[in-house]
């Protein structure tokens, strides 16, 4: 064979241009952070914000000319672009809503720009991988840059707590699904997923043996999505690392996970449906059940977000459940409305919480919306998209899994997982009483104006839960389009 | 762009209004809501036309345009008779809340009225909406405003009055929404007359067990709202929680959602498990017509006992819906409009005396009707009317629903009439206690006579109950046609000459 077949063609590179970008502009700002001094370390957010605008154009860009890159190791369709898009503006808004953060904790380091880039270049191979040992290392990629995310206040014991549970839950999680690609190879003698499916189609091999592999990848990816019985780690780092991290990491690596799961369970496993669907029919219901019913008893606000992740974790789910066109439409939707939604929350209590995080029990927000009645307002919102009412995104998305589910004949599913959301209403709604209806406390009552940069991250959060909601259609088709099927 | 999208986006557009207005200038709020609210009322008004002379056949002002392309949710708004009057209800209550509100309300000022004038939004949408995710959007929206007006304004418990209200709700509106989503798998559409009309011609036929399920999910979400015995319990709570505006708003229009639902969801789109369980649900309406005056009776407290007397009243409304006959619907309707009219009358009412007294005891009142013989009056029109004395609204409605059960049903009106004489007990008794003996020295100190502002805003439904008790000609029509319609459509249509039937009463 020739040499020259194996090297890439100038189309392919352009396939990658997202990661290029934000590999470059990650790298450079390790760099720059040796060099600078301290008092212009003020660059380093707008540097990271260019970096993440290039490469959302770069994701656009790859996305004129669709198509296989490197030997088939990732394929840029509009499921990957979607999932780089979505990844992209995440850590667009989680550098909006950090870099006030980092001022006020005294932390203003260029390597958690770059860190939150490298995770993003991870995340963005994980959505466009077509191969186990790309997603693995993108896997990778995004997680050891996330694991030291969670720790990033090195001082704070909470956030070291938060990072080493997170790094050998993670690792454990990653052995489980390193284990299945090698069973997938041994039984296929591939690690493509195209040809995966294809050798499961076409019968021979042992069905017994693709099962075990389907279920050690699946325990994998679950730990990744904080999935019941392995969702334990969730509140436990979300509460323990910095906010604007907690925000990061309950949408962008999860989205990209859910990716992935969706990738890898649709296209190579497709032909095993009827094996594992009921074993993520049971995950689902479970996962929604003991985020909501857990959530309920939380009084810290970071930890009650986490539990609350979980529970949206299960919808998603229910979403994979359906094993279908819509199904993976309905759960790419409600996953960019979960970005917003989720980064605008956390962003706000981020602001609410002040230096040391000393504010983040649920009751800290008394009296919020009478001092701070826009942010308040704001925060309402997300709430009620996470209570899933109509005109927010959240609401819409829910709707649309639920659709696509009993599309698939889920009816059980469909209600136990909106009777469920009315549980969900129950802690959302303590959130909105304390901020509304109690007389504002010590959190409240001096509070500083918001800096400019967390007020766009809120706004621009706001505006696309309620964008999504109003408007979905834009988001939908395209989600329509470009989903698996 | 018709009328009524004119008179349901006012709303809107005046909510985010009264969102710019200064924080620090309550005035300006209390002015800038009495005028938006005004102002969509006279709107409202001409949305009257149309039924002016004759009942029109079909549907008015339809707007019908697509909103979200797939799955195909269209923005469909349309009014007949059935929902003229309740949107009118609701654009002629909100400016007399704001009247009420003017002094009562007093922190948070701004707030308050922008969710006031948020709330008429969504009523109005609830009522007008023809596309089944276009009326569930309008329905769970019109949650998000009542639970803020109780949980902020409200009384001592009003917080968990406020969220046992919201989750209630919840768990109804969440079964009604696999009902609607499962609706669309099965007939492509959310367009409900596309839906009713594959379900007239058969397109769209279920199996009796799937029918019943369907009609179940839509069922729990509407007898939680209206409230049905014995899914009442958030209801006296909220009452008695809610600031006085609030009361009025749920009472007299929200609890018509769940009756409006019933009459305009349950029994079309599922006529077979409708009539099958009609028996069970005239059960459960005659034991809330029975068992809510009975409870209203013993209560110490006014407002719980008026709130009580609502659960009694929506009763009969219920116990009409399901006859199945002309006249039972054509009360239901009726009674859900009387009841507005009084039952906010007297929360208002109510509502006075405790910005004077401070206290809802029936026990701190006594004699009032010496200090203030005007507020004695209007409360005893109110409380006539409520009891159902002819020449005053509530008797159409629920002689019409007695009329209409007892062709379906003999043995329901004998039980259900018990309610009738239950209501004059504890409504007299009441005025009784409150209102005559001898009146001690803080009543007479603290009860005075009505303002000129309090006179503008009772003076309105006064009149509307004694128009609505004898001239029946300018409602009856138009709610009898769309009911023949809707009786039609469940395919046992009785053909009674109502409008003969209310001439002869006049």
């Amino acid at each position: 064979m020739d040499i020259a077949n194996f090297l890439p063609t100038s189309s392919e590179y352009i396939r990658v241009l997202p990661e290029i970008i934000l590999t470059l502009m990650g790298t450079l700002l390790m760099f720059l952070e040796a060099v600078t001094n301290e008092n212009r370390k003020g660059i380093f957010a707008p540097l990271s914000i260019a970096g993440l605008a290039a490469a959302l154009a770069g994701a656009v860009v790859a996305y004129r000319d669709p198509g296989p890159a490197f030997q088939n190791m990732l394929t840029i369709d509009g499921f990957a672009t979607f999932f780089r898009v979505l990844v992209i503006g995440v850590g667009l808004l989680a550098v909006l809503s950090s870099s006030g953060y980092l001022r006020r904790e005294n932390s203003r380091g260029g390597e958690f720009y770059a860190l939150i880039l490298f995770s993003i270049v991870g995340q963005s191979i994980m959505a466009s991988a077509n191969e186990l040992i790309m997603i693995f290392i993108g896997l990778e990629i995004s997680s050891i840059a996330s694991y030291i995310l969670a720790g990033y206040l090195r001082d704070d014991a909470r956030n070291n707590e938060s990072a080493l549970k997170y790094f050998l839950l993670g690792s454990f999680a990653t052995a489980f699904l390193l284990y299945g690609v090698a069973w997938i190879y041994g039984t296929t003698g591939s690690t493509n997923l195209v040809l995966i499916r294809r050798a499961l189609l076409n019968g021979g091999e042992p069905v017994a043996l693709a099962e075990m592999a389907a279920a050690l990848m699946f325990v994998g990816f679950a730990f990744k999505i904080s999935a019941v019985p392995f969702q334990s780690w969730a509140p436990d780092v979300y509460q323990g690392a910095p906010a604007p991290v907690s925000a990061f990491l309950s949408v962008g690596p999860k989205a990209a996970a859910f990716a992935v799961l969706l990738r890898v369970f649709m296209t190579a496993f497709g032909p095993i449906a009827s094996s594992w669907t009921p074993l993520v029919w049971g995950v689902a219901l479970a996962t929604m059940t003991v985020g909501n019913f857990a959530a309920i008893l939380q009084s810290n606000i970071k930890r009650l977000l986490g539990y609350s992740s979980i529970a949206h974790a299960g919808y998603v789910l229910v979403a994979v459940t359906a094993n279908s066109g819509n199904g993976s439409a309905a759960a790419m939707f409600y996953l960019a409305a979960y970005a917003f939604t989720n980064i605008g929350a956390f962003a706000v209590v981020a602001y609410v919480s002040r230096k040391g995080e000393k504010f983040v029990r649920v009751d800290d927000f008394a009296g919020l919306a009478q001092r701070q009645p826009g942010m308040s307002a704001m925060l309402s919102i997300f709430l009620l998209s996470l209570i899933g009412v109509p005109l927010t995104g959240g609401f819409f998305g829910k709707f649309y899994i639920f659709k696509a589910a009993l599309d698939a004949h889920l009816v059980w599913l469909t209600v136990l997982g909106l009777l469920n959301s009315a549980v969900a209403a129950y802690y959302y709604l303590r959130v909105l009483v304390v901020m509304y209806f109690k007389e504002p406390g010590e959190a409240a009552e001096d509070i500083p104006p918001a800096g400019a940069a967390l007020q766009i991250a809120v706004y621009t959060s706001a505006l696309g839960t309620l964008l999504l909601g109003i408007f979905p259609s834009w988001v939908l088709n395209f989600a329509t389009k470009a989903a698996l099927r | 762009m018709t009328l009524l999208d004119l008179v349901l986006f006012l709303p809107l557009i005046g909510f985010l209004l009264l969102l710019l207005v200064p924080k620090d200038n309550p005035q300006a709020s209390r002015m800038g809501a009495l005028i938006i609210s005004l102002g969509i009322f006279v709107a409202s008004l001409g949305l009257l036309a149309p039924y002016w002379f004759a009942a029109p056949n079909g549907p008015q002002f339809e707007t019908n345009v697509s909103w979200i392309d797939y799955p195909p949710i269209r923005y469909h708004v349309a009014l007949d008779g059935l929902s003229l009057w309740l949107v009118l209800l609701s654009t002629l209550l909100t400016p007399i809340c704001v009247l009420v509100s003017w002094k009562h309300i007093d922190h948070r000022v701004k707030e308050f009225f922008a969710f006031l004038i948020l709330l008429e939004f969504g009523l109005i949408g609830v009522f007008v909406a023809l596309d089944l995710f276009l009326f569930f959007t309008f329905w769970e929206i019109s949650l998000v405003p009542m639970y803020f007006l109780i949980g902020i304004w409200g009384h001592e418990r009003r917080i968990y009055a406020a969220v046992k209200f919201f989750l209630y709700t919840m768990v109804g509106s969440m079964l009604m929404l696999t009902a609607i989503i499962y609706l669309y798998n099965k007939s492509g559409t959310f367009d409900y007359f596309d839906i009713v009309s594959q379900i007239q011609t058969g397109r769209l036929t279920f199996d009796p067990h799937t029918q019943l399920l369907l009609f179940l999910a839509f069922f729990i979400a509407f007898a939680i709202k209206v409230p049905l015995f014995p899914l009442h319990t958030w209801l006296p709570d909220a009452h008695v929680e809610a600031p006085t505006a609030g009361s009025i708003m749920l009472a007299s229009v929200m609890l018509k959602m769940g009756t409006y639902g019933l009459v305009r969801y349950c029994l079309p789109l599922f006529p077979g498990a409708a009539h099958a369980s009609a028996p069970w649900v005239a059960g459960l309406a005659i034991c809330g017509i029975i068992y809510g005056a009975l409870v209203a009776l013993v209560q110490p407290n006014m407002k719980k006992l008026v709130a009580y007397s609502s659960v009694s009243h929506l009763g009969f409304v219920v116990l009409g819906i399901f006859s199945f006959t002309q006249q039972g619907l054509d009360g239901a309707v009726y009674q859900m409009l009387a009841h507005g009219i009084s039952t906010g009358a007297l929360f208002m009412l109510v509502g006075f005396m405790y910005e004077r007294r401070h206290s809802l005891e029936i026990a701190a009142y006594g004699g009032v009707a010496t200090p203030a013989p005007q507020l004695a009056t209007v409360f005893l029109i109110a409380t006539l009317a409520s009891i159902g004395l002819p020449t005053l609204n509530n008797f159409i409605g629920e002689y019409l629903v007695l009329q209409g059960a007892s062709q379906a049903n003999f043995t329901w009106v004998i039980f259900a009439a018990l309610g009738v004489i239950l209501s004059a007990c504890y409504m007299l008794w009441l005025y009784q206690r409150a209102f005559y003996g001898k009146a001690s020295e803080s009543v007479s100190h603290h009860m005075t006579e009505l303002t000129g502002r309090e006179w503008a805003a009772i003076l309105p439904l006064l009149i509307l109950m004694v128009w609505m008790g004898t001239f029946t000609q300018t409602f009856l029509p138009a709610i009898s046609a769309q009911n023949a319609r809707i009786l039609g459509q469940t395919q046992e249509v009785q053909t009674h000459p109502v409008p003969a039937l209310a001439e002869a009463k006049r």
